[in-house]
């Protein structure tokens, strides 16, 4: 324990350099070629397996993971990324235990399931760490797409096209691309720059032209786009987030959690990171765990995650919920932020308890706090884009929008969960269909 | 806990629990050890005469594996002991002396003549060893030369070896048999006639356990080369335990004592060979891959089944699995079963229907939401889905009871033994009377 974990307010540098170091690590650390081997051999090779199904991008598992067993595990990696172009982020950050690995049939005979997803981590990585690229392109087609966004819904819809034989444009408002890759999903699970590397292998197929820093909409418009290309797919994810209705909540020290887990993930040095001594979260999915987690491991001393109905309602999954409270997080239920109290800076944050029906109950909660990160969701933001259906654009089954020509998937289009691995399959997808309608 | 002392061919030990000729026996520290960890006999490996022979100095063993590297078979391309016999003999008499209530039995391999028999005899009779077991069954390098399974393979030379041994020695002798043959009842034959006390089988299978895909060329691999070595282990227990009722039923044979060899790894293999027909059994390689402590759970594993069944001895075990093996032709044709699937069990991995459905009666059905059920209009009673099936006892073969309609033939079960010598399909089938 460093020596300023007592520090009020936020400052940086509260741990020695050995904890940072051991916090940000790996969370789950590779298998070797032993471990790999042990875990293959527990796969039955189900018929018409229960975890292919479960698996949004369909990846054939029992025969990636047979391959593993007999030896040929860029064989392995190859039958993952047909499927999946990001199957290595996905082997680090699906929620596998509410995804293959809670189908598994292992899970229903012994409750451990096989370990679909380090298994598919070994072999990607087997596999990438060659420098290997196993897909080539199709003969060029003479078409244009044009891709917004360069998350994973983009990439892998990018990636799938040029393999096709189309040459594709993708547009990302941010330096770096990767999205959420990149600047949200969690430390831990994605260490050593693992989103760039991904992203510099998944490039090598070609004729993916890459222009980081253009935003739609900022010196054109999806109009633009329409008339100079030949397609569009939009894959922007949800760019804004959700106001806090609370009296003070733009007191100093309150901020949105995607920042904060963004600033995180582009640190060169995690100690240079300031983090609070009594961090109060607000919400209950994965943005909110991930940032209360990252905010203990950065030496918060308190940290408490607040979310206003049941543990059962989080959409955080159980293994999230449990890695949270092992690292110390405290998690409260049934509770609405009132007010933010404090003299410019947050002091203390104000909850009311409410009932399963969100009925007040007159009952109130003060937490300390000279921090606090809302997570209470991140919405779609943009101007002249097609048809919503709610908070989202309206997508048909492959993708297609409102407005002729032009193709959403991931965060921003509706259908789905918000999951990395929802993304690439909805990116492929559209793909898929856009080929189809530009060469019949 | 149940009496464990075996009495085999006179010699007695307080198990039937040996360790056949092999690495395991190969000398007094091993012996020593084994003795201590509870092992109720050793046939202590085979003796040659000096010069004794050499060994390879490249890998001996291959290995075929299951799930999670578990040692299913080994091949070997061992010879017999390579160490001057003076050594062996005076090892073995120290050890005897040491353990008088263990059996010790001393493997003999010499040319086929009567004079180093005859000579190789008296030197053994002198460490105060039990037995002779006589080994035919080598089938690498020692065949090469005249000896081992090259002897095995031929009846007659059994008998004439056997009978120059038994005219030389008050000790019994125990003949081991090859498997590396068509029907093993010709040379347990000669070894009958001969005046053998005892035969023992198998020794190993000749066998290629892998290739090496990169060097083209068999493992174990030496120096660029492989040659074909002997198969034991697990794998090759249902060789042998057929090889063993094959002799224990045959009506010429039987009383033959024998002592069952070849795979055996726990108290269950061990109960098998006793069931039909083994007076004891032997082990190499269980205790070649586990250590010698395996026999622990032999020991009281058997125990345990003996008083769970009120079997007092191991004599009552012997034997009482051979009056039910039969040939084909005779097994009831009027016996109907059908596979049954436990819902409660089954996890839904599909793999009894890819089996059924793939490759035998498309009589499992599979809905929607991963039911597995079997369609008895369909289902002959393979079995194949009870040995696909990853779950124990998940799936069941349940008889039809006589009277009830076999909903695949339309026919009702009948109450009466028919087999095939009788059905109207036999061409020369004898009409019942
Ligand atoms: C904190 C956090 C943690 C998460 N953890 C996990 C996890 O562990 N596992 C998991 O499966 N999922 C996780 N998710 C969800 C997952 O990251 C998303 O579902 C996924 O990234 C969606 O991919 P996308 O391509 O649709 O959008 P994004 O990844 O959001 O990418 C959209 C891209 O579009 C760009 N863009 C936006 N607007 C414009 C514009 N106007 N012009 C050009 N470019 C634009 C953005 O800069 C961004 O690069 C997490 C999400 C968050 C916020
Ligand atoms: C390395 C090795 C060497 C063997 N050497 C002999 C031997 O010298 N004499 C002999 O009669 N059998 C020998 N055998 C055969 C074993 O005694 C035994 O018959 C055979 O391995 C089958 O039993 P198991 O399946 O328990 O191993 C040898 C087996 C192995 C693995
Ligand atoms: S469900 Fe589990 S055991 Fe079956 S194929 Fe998938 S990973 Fe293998
Ligand atoms: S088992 Fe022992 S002798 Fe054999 S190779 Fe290994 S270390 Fe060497
Ligand atoms: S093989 Fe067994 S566990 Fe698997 S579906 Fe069939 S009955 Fe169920």
């Amino acid at each position: 324990m460093g020596s300023d974990v007592f520090q009020p307010g936020i400052t940086a540098g509260r741990l020695d350099p050995d904890s940072y170091a051991e916090h940000f690590s790996d969370l789950h650390p590779r298998l070797d070629a032993h471990e790999a081997l042990v875990a293959a051999d527990r796969c039955y090779f189900c018929h018409d397996a229960p975890c292919i199904t479960a698996c949004p991008t369909d990846i054939d598992i029992p025969l990636f993971i047979r391959q593993i067993a007999t030896g040929t595990p860029d064989a392995a990696a190859k039958t993952i990324l047909t499927q999946n172009i990001m199957g290595g982020m996905c082997a680090r950050v699906c929620p596998t235990e509410t995804l293959c690995e809670e189908a598994c049939v292992r899970e229903a005979a012994e409750g451990k399931p096989v370990l679909i997803g380090q298994l598919q981590r070994y072999a990607t990585d087997h596999l990438q760490e060659q420098g290997i690229h196993p897909f080539s392109r199709a003969a060029a087609t003479g078409k244009k797409v044009a891709v917004v966004g360069a998350g994973p819904a983009g990439l892998s819809c990018a990636h799938r096209l040029a393999m096709l034989g189309h040459d594709v444009v993708v547009m990302d408002a941010r330096a770096k691309p990767g999205g959420l890759n990149e600047y949200g999903i969690a430390t831990y699970k994605t260490p050593d720059g693992y989103a760039q590397t991904e992203v510099d292998w998944l490039l090598q197929i070609g004729g993916i032209t890459l222009q980081c820093g253009t935003a739609l909409g900022d010196g054109f418009t999806l109009e633009d786009l329409r008339e100079g290309y030949d397609a569009v797919f939009l894959a922007m994810g949800l760019g804004g987030v959700n106001a806090l209705d609370a009296e003070g909540s733009n007191k100093d020290g309150v901020r949105d959690a995607v920042d904060f887990i963004a600033e995180l993930r582009q640190a060169s040095d995690v100690a240079e990171v300031p983090i609070g001594r009594d961090v109060v979260v607000i919400g209950g999915g994965m943005t909110a765990v991930d940032a209360a987690v990252q905010a203990k491991l950065l030496g918060a001393l308190n940290v408490t995650l607040v979310y206003r109905r049941g543990r059962d309602r989080m959409n955080a999954s159980v293994f999230e919920q449990d890695l949270a409270a092992s690292k110390g997080v405290r998690i409260v239920t049934h509770a609405v932020p009132v007010a933010v109290h404090g003299n410019g800076s947050v002091r203390e944050i104000e909850f009311e308890y409410v009932d399963d029906a969100m009925k007040g109950t007159g009952q109130t909660l003060r937490l300390p706090a000279d921090q606090v990160f809302k997570a209470i969701g991140q919405t779609l933001i943009g101007d002249g884009i097609p048809e919503l259906d709610g908070r989202k654009i309206k997508v048909s089954e492959t993708g297609r929008t409102s407005v002729a020509g032009v193709w959403a998937g991931g965060d921003c289009a509706s259908g789905g969960d918000d999951l990395t691995v929802t993304a690439v399959a909805e990116g492929r997808d559209a793909a898929m269909d856009i080929h189809k309608v530009l060469v019949g | 806990m149940a009496d464990l002392r075996s009495e085999f061919i006179g010699i007695k030990s307080p198990n039937p629990f040996w360790l056949a000729s092999a690495p395991p026996t190969d000398k007094e520290y091993n012996v020593r050890r084994a003795f201590d960890a509870g092992w109720g006999g050793v046939v202590w490996k085979t003796l040659g005469f000096d010069p004794h022979v050499v060994n390879v100095n490249g890998p001996r063993y291959g290995a075929v594996f299951g799930a999670d590297r578990r040692l299913l078979g080994l091949n070997n391309i061992e010879l017999i002991t390579d160490r001057p016999l003076q050594t062996n003999l005076d090892e073995i008499k120290a050890v005897k002396r040491d353990y008088p209530d263990q059996a010790m039995i001393v493997s003999l391999m010499v040319p086929c003549e009567e004079e180093p028999w005859k000579k190789i005899l008296p030197m053994v009779e002198e460490t105060g060893a039990d037995g002779v077991e006589l080994n035919f069954g080598c089938p690498h390098g020692m065949s090469e030369r005249g000896m081992g399974s090259a002897v095995g393979q031929v009846p007659e030379y059994i008998e004439m070896v056997t009978r120059w041994v038994k005219a030389n020695t008050r000790m019994p002798v125990i003949v081991k048999l090859t498997p590396n043959i068509t029907d093993i009842r010709k040379p347990a034959g000669a070894a009958k006639s001969g005046g053998a006390d005892a035969v023992s089988l198998i020794n190993t299978i000749n066998s290629i356990t892998s290739v090496d895909l990169d060097l083209f060329a068999p493992e174990p691999t030496i120096d660029g080369k492989g040659a074909h070595g002997g198969y034991c282990g697990p794998a090759v227990k249902p060789i042998a335990l057929n090889m063993v009722a094959e002799i224990a039923r045959d009506p010429e044979l039987h009383g033959l004592p024998i002592s069952g060899i070849g795979g055996v790894t726990t108290w269950r293999d061990a109960a098998e060979f006793l069931a039909l027909g083994a007076g004891n059994v032997q082990v190499c390689t269980a205790a070649m891959t586990y250590g010698f402590k395996i026999v622990q759970e032999m020991i009281s594993g058997l125990s345990d089944y003996m008083d769970s069944k009120g079997i007092a001895s191991v004599d009552e075990i012997v034997g009482r699995a051979v009056p039910n093996v039969t040939d084909w032709n005779q097994l009831n044709l009027n016996y109907v079963a059908k596979a049954k699937i436990n819902q409660d069990l089954c996890i839904s991995c599909g793999r009894c229907f890819a089996a059924c459905e793939d490759t035998s009666h498309q009589a499992i059905a599979m809905s929607e939401d991963r039911t597995f059920t079997v369609i008895d209009e369909e289902c002959v009673a393979c079995n194949l889905c009870v040995n696909v099936c990853p779950v124990e006892e998940c799936i069941t073969m349940e008889a039809m009871t006589p009277g009830s309609t076999d909903p695949r033939t339309g026919r009702v079960v009948q109450p009466d033994y028919a087999n095939w010598t009788t059905h109207p399909n036999n061409p020369s089938a004898k009409a019942a009377e």
